[in-house]
C-alpha cells in the first residue's frame, strides 16, 4: 500500500488497454513524482490518449496496475478526479456559453461554491489572458484562445496533477509559444504536468522526463537530452538531391558519419561533426541540391528507434 | 506586460488545503449547466409552450368538440372538450419529453461532448443522469403548468381535481424521457429519432385513448395501450379532471408510471455507461 501523501503521485505497472481484439496500450510502466513534468511522445495512434484517459480515471484499465495518489481508479475514481485537471485532446468547451460561464459551470462540478468559483474564475481569466473576452461566447474564439480557456478551466479546482493531451496540436507557432509560456508558469509554481505530444520541440521545451511510445509500447525513456545522447549523435547532416528516389544516394555516401537514414525526401547523416561529414561528402564529388547541418532532436531519436518519422 | 500577469496558486499540498470532496449532491451542478444553457433560449421555448395548448384546445376541444357533441352528445355524456383536453395534456408531456431527450442528449454525447467534460471531474454517470433528467422534469413541469393554465381559461376542466393531474402528467412525461435517454445513448446519428417519432410516439398519440376511448380499438390492440405509459397518464388525468376520480385506478396508473421510470433508469445507466465509459 502506497502512502497517499507521498511524492510518488502516479504509478503504472504493466498498464494495458484493449478495445476488442486491438491492444492500444501494451503493458507500459512509468511513474511520476510531485513537481515533475512528464511527457509521452509518440506518433498518431501510439496509444497516448488511451493512456491519458486511463490516468484521468475516465477510461477503465484493462490490465496492469494504476495508482494515483496511492489510490486505485477503479474504486476511487471521483476522489482521484477531484485532484486532477484535465485538458483533453479535443476541447470540450460549451461553445454556446460565454467564457466565464464555462469556468463557473466547470468549477461547480467539483463541488465548489458559487462565490468561490467566481473569484477563482477572475484569477484564471487573467492567467489565460482572456479577461476582455470574459463575456463573449466561446464559439468565435480562436483555436489558441479556446485552448487557453480549456487550460484555465482545468485549473479551477487547483489540481495537483495537470493532464494535457496534445496541448498545442493544430495551433500556429505564435499561439503555441503563448501556451508554452502559460505552462512554464505552472511548472515553475510546482504543478505536476503530465502531457502528450507528437511535437519533439514541445517535448524538449516542457518535459523533464519523457517516454517515447510506439504501437502501445514504451520504446525509450529519459530526459530529452539523455535520449538524444543515448540514441543519436550530436549533429545531423541533411542532404537533399534533385531526384525522386533518395535510396540509391545512400550507397554513395555510405561510411560517412556514424549512421545514415534514408527518407523519401532526404538523407540524414548522423555525425558528431556535421561540417566534417559535409566536407567528406564533397570530397567524394557528390553534389547534393542542398545540405544542412543541425543539432540532433527527439525526432532523430524516434526515427532511430522506430524507423519512422513522428509527424508525417 | 506579461510580468504583470498573475499565475494561479500552485497545487495545494494535501495537508494544507482541503480538497473539495465529491458528495452525493453533484447532480446539482449538472442541472445547473442545463439551466444555464436554457437561459439563452428560454423566450422562444416559452412562446411555444403557450401556443401549443391554444391550438389544441381551439382545434380539437372546441372545433372538433362542437361536432362530436352535436352528433353524439359528447363521449359517454361528457362534453368532448372535457373528454379530450386531459388526454392531450398527458400527450403533450410525452412530446415535450421526447423533444428534451433526443438531440440534446445525443449532442452532449457526440457533438459538444458535455458529458465527457463532466466525467473528467468528480461527476459520475448517475449525477449526469439525475441532473439532466431533473432538468427535463423541470421543462415538462413548466410546459404542463402552462398547458393547464391556458386550457382552464377555456373551461376545459370539470373540476379542481385537475391540479392532481399535474404531477401525474409530469410522471407521464418522465416515463418517456427516461427510456428515451437510454435509447439515445445507443444511437450514432439522428436516424433512430425518426423511427421513434413515426412508429412509436405518433401512433401512441393517436391510439392511447387521447382522442377516443380505447374500447373503440380492436380488442387485440388494447393490450398495447395498457403497456405503454401514455394511456395510463391519459386515463388518470381524465378521471381526475372530470371531477369524480377513481382514486384506486389513479394510484395504479401512478405506480405503473413509476415502474416504467425505474426500469428506464436502470437501462439508461447501462447504456450511458457503455457509451461514455470506454
Ligand atoms: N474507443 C476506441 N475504440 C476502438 N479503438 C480505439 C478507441 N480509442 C482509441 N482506439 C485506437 O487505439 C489506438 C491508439 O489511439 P490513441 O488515441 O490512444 O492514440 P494517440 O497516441 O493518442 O494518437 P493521436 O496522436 O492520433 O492522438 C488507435 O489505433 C485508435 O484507433
Ligand atoms: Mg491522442
Amino acid at each position: 500500500m502506497t502512502d497517499p501523501d507521498s511524492d510518488l503521485l502516479l504509478q503504472a505497472t504493466g498498464l494495458t488497454k484493449t478495445f476488442g481484439n486491438f491492444t492500444a496500450v501494451d503493458g507500459i510502466d512509468f511513474a511520476v513524482q510531485r513537481g515533475e513534468s512528464f511527457g509521452f511522445l509518440g506518433p498518431n495512434g501510439a496509444g497516448k490518449s488511451s493512456t491519458m484517459k486511463m490516468v484521468g480515471c475516465v477510461s477503465p484499465v484493462t490490465g496492469g496496475v494504476l495508482r494515483l495518489f496511492g489510490q486505485d481508479p477503479a474504486t476511487h475514481g471521483p476522489q482521484i478526479r477531484a485532484r486532477l485537471g484535465v485538458v483533453p485532446q479535443k476541447d470540450t468547451l460549451d461553445e454556446e456559453l460565454t467564457v466565464q460561464e464555462n469556468l463557473w459551470i466547470y468549477g461547480r462540478y467539483f463541488g465548489l461554491s458559487r462565490s468561490e468559483v467566481r473569484s477563482r474564475a477572475t484569477e484564471l481569466l487573467d492567467f489565460a489572458q482572456l479577461e476582455d473576452r470574459a463575456r463573449s461566447k466561446v464559439e468565435p474564439l480562436s483555436g489558441g484562445m479556446k485552448r487557453r480557456l480549456t487550460i484555465a478551466r482545468s485549473l479551477i479546482s487547483r489540481p495537483e496533477i495537470l493532464l494535457l493531451d496534445e496541448p498545442t496540436a493544430g495551433l500556429d507557432p505564435q499561439a503555441r509559444h503563448a501556451l508554452w509560456d502559460r505552462l512554464f508558469r505552472l511548472k515553475r509554481n510546482g504543478v505536476t504536468l503530465v502531457l502528450t505530444t507528437h511535437y519533439m520541440d514541445e517535448a524538449e521545451q516542457l518535459c523533464d522526463r519523457l517516454v517515447v511510445m510506439d504501437h502501445g509500447k514504451i520504446v525509450a525513456q529519459g530526459s530529452p537530452r539523455s535520449l538524444i545522447t543515448e540514441f543519436s549523435t550530436r549533429e545531423v547532416l541533411e542532404l537533399r538531391f534533385d531526384t525522386d528516389d533518395h535510396a540509391h544516394h545512400g550507397d554513395a555516401i555510405a561510411g560517412i558519419g556514424e549512421r545514415i537514414e534514408v527518407l523519401p525526401d532526404r538523407l540524414l547523416v548522423y555525425a558528431e561533426d556535421g561540417d566534417a561529414a559535409a566536407a567528406a561528402v564533397h570530397l567524394r564529388g557528390i553534389q547534393p541540391m542542398s545540405s544542412l547541418v543541425r543539432r540532433s532532436t527527439l525526432e532523430d531519436v524516434f526515427l532511430h528507434l522506430t524507423g519512422r518519422t513522428l509527424v508525417d | 506586460m506579461s510580468a504583470s500577469v498573475s499565475t494561479p496558486n500552485p497545487q495545494p499540498t494535501p495537508t494544507s488545503t482541503p480538497q473539495p470532496t465529491p458528495g452525493p449532491a453533484l447532480w446539482r451542478p449538472v442541472f445547473g449547466c442545463w439551466v444555464t444553457v436554457y437561459k439563452r433560449t428560454w423566450l422562444g421555448s416559452v412562446f411555444g409552450r403557450f401556443l401549443s395548448p391554444l391550438l389544441f384546445v381551439l382545434s380539437m376541444g372546441l372545433g372538433l368538440g362542437s361536432l362530436v357533441d352535436k352528433s353524439a352528445g359528447g363521449v359517454g355524456g361528457v362534453p368532448y372538450l372535457h373528454f379530450v383536453v386531459p388526454g392531450i395534456l398527458a400527450a403533450q408531456a410525452m412530446w415535450v419529453a421526447m423533444g428534451e431527450s433526443t438531440y440534446q442528449v445525443l449532442g452532449a454525447i457526440r457533438w459538444n461532448m458535455k458529458y465527457q467534460a463532466m466525467l473528467a471531474t468528480p461527476i459520475g454517470i448517475d449525477d449526469i443522469l439525475l441532473g439532466h433528467l431533473t432538468y427535463v422534469a423541470m421543462q415538462v413541469t413548466g410546459a404542463t403548468a402552462i398547458f393547464v393554465g391556458v386550457a382552464a381559461l377555456f373551461g376545459s376542466f370539470g373540476s379542481w381535481w385537475v391540479l392532481l393531474a399535474l404531477p401525474i402528467t409530469v410522471l407521464t412525461g418522465m416515463a418517456f424521457a427516461v427510456p428515451i435517454f437510454a435509447f439515445t445513448a445507443t444511437q450514432e446519428g439522428d436516424g433512430g429519432f425518426n423511427i421513434l417519432f413515426r412508429f412509436i410516439i405518433t401512433p401512441l398519440f393517436l391510439f392511447s385513448g387521447t382522442f377516443f376511448p380505447i374500447d373503440q380499438l380492436p380488442a387485440f390492440l388494447r393490450p398495447i395501450a395498457w403497456v405503454t405509459p401514455l394511456w395510463h397518464g391519459v386515463d388518470a388525468n381524465r378521471s381526475l379532471a372530470l371531477g369524480s376520480p377513481d382514486l384506486v385506478g389513479v394510484l395504479g396508473h401512478t405506480a405503473y408510471l413509476l415502474f416504467v421510470i425505474a426500469i428506464g433508469g436502470l437501462l439508461a445507466r447501462h447504456t450511458f455507461t457503455k457509451r461514455l465509459v470506454v
